[in-house]
């Protein structure tokens, strides 16, 4: 094994015991944050692996730096420190969503078992840099990129309506 | 060279454990982030295809990846009404119970 295989394997481990803590951690809100955290730096990782660099470096800034800190900022401002409700009918909810995954990640595998090209091509030069990935944006993708400046601005305005206190 | 295979393995995976945690998690905040889990599941799906797929020296593919690009503008969008909502529920009942929200059940 090559040196990026064991750190694809390193990350990956790292990113699906985090997603298990995320996810399964009932007692502290703020902790599950952090492996949140701790997650998408996992995925950056592998992301580099990938060739797909601009990809980590906004992976980084943009969950890592922006979302998760806002998840905070919602929890402390909250001050949410773990769940307080009364368990009501969690066994046949656990039960359901036991079934639901085994069933779901089986066909997903299954899917994609055996049916990939074993070999890689080479990447062309500057795969997934900044300069080839910005004119890919900026040409073919260009409505995209437009599309997605309206619904930045539509989220702004939809946040500030819906946690104003009062709308005048 | 990274066994593709085992990439979108890893993807599959991270996506079920979220799916666990938008049916189970009674927690509005817990099950919001376990959303953003999935999403990200499926970003590693597209740059692991992309990588299999990535065209020429002359015309690279690179659409994966400005999918990618395109899902974490919209995981901010959706974080950032989500966490509203949050915050006007929590002004509302005083509490982030998903089975609060009821107004709406049948």
């Amino acid at each position: 094994m090559t040196v990026p295989v064991v750190l694809f394997y390193l990350f990956a481990a790292l990113a699906v015991v985090s997603a298990l803590g995320m996810v399964l951690n009932v007692r502290n809100t703020v902790a599950s944050a952090m492996s949140l955290v701790v997650t998408m730096i996992a995925l950056a990782g592998i992301y580099l692996l990938l060739e797909a660099y601009l990809v980590a470096v906004v992976q980084i800034m943009v969950y890592a730096g922006a979302i998760v800190v806002l998840f905070l900022f919602v929890v402390m401002l909250l001050n949410l420190r773990h769940d307080t409700f009364a368990p009501g009918r969690q066994w046949l909810l656990k039960a359901g969503a036991l079934l639901l995954s085994v069933v779901v990640l089986s066909e997903l595998l299954r899917l994609f078992a055996g049916g990939l090209p074993a070999t890689q091509p080479e990447v062309p030069p500057g795969f997934g840099g900044y300069h080839v990935v910005g004119i890919a944006l900026y040409t073919d993708y260009v409505l995209l990129v437009e599309m997605a400046s309206l619904l930045l601005l539509a989220a702004i305005v939809g946040a500030l309506i819906l946690a104003k206190r009062r709308i005048d | 060279m990274l066994p593709l295979e085992h990439v979108i393995g890893l993807s599959a995976i991270l996506f079920v454990i979220g799916m666990i945690g938008v049916a189970t998690r009674r927690n509005l905040i817990v099950v919001l982030m376990s959303i953003e889990l999935m999403l990200n599941a499926v970003n590693l799906a597209f740059v692991g295809f992309n990588r299999l797929w990535p065209g020429t020296a002359a015309a690279p593919a690179l659409d994966g990846q400005v999918f990618v690009l395109m899902v974490i503008t919209v995981a901010a969008a959706e974080v950032a009404v989500g966490l509203g909502i949050v915050i006007s529920l929590f002004r509302n009942r005083d509490s982030v119970d998903l089975e609060e929200a009821s107004l709406l059940k049948w």
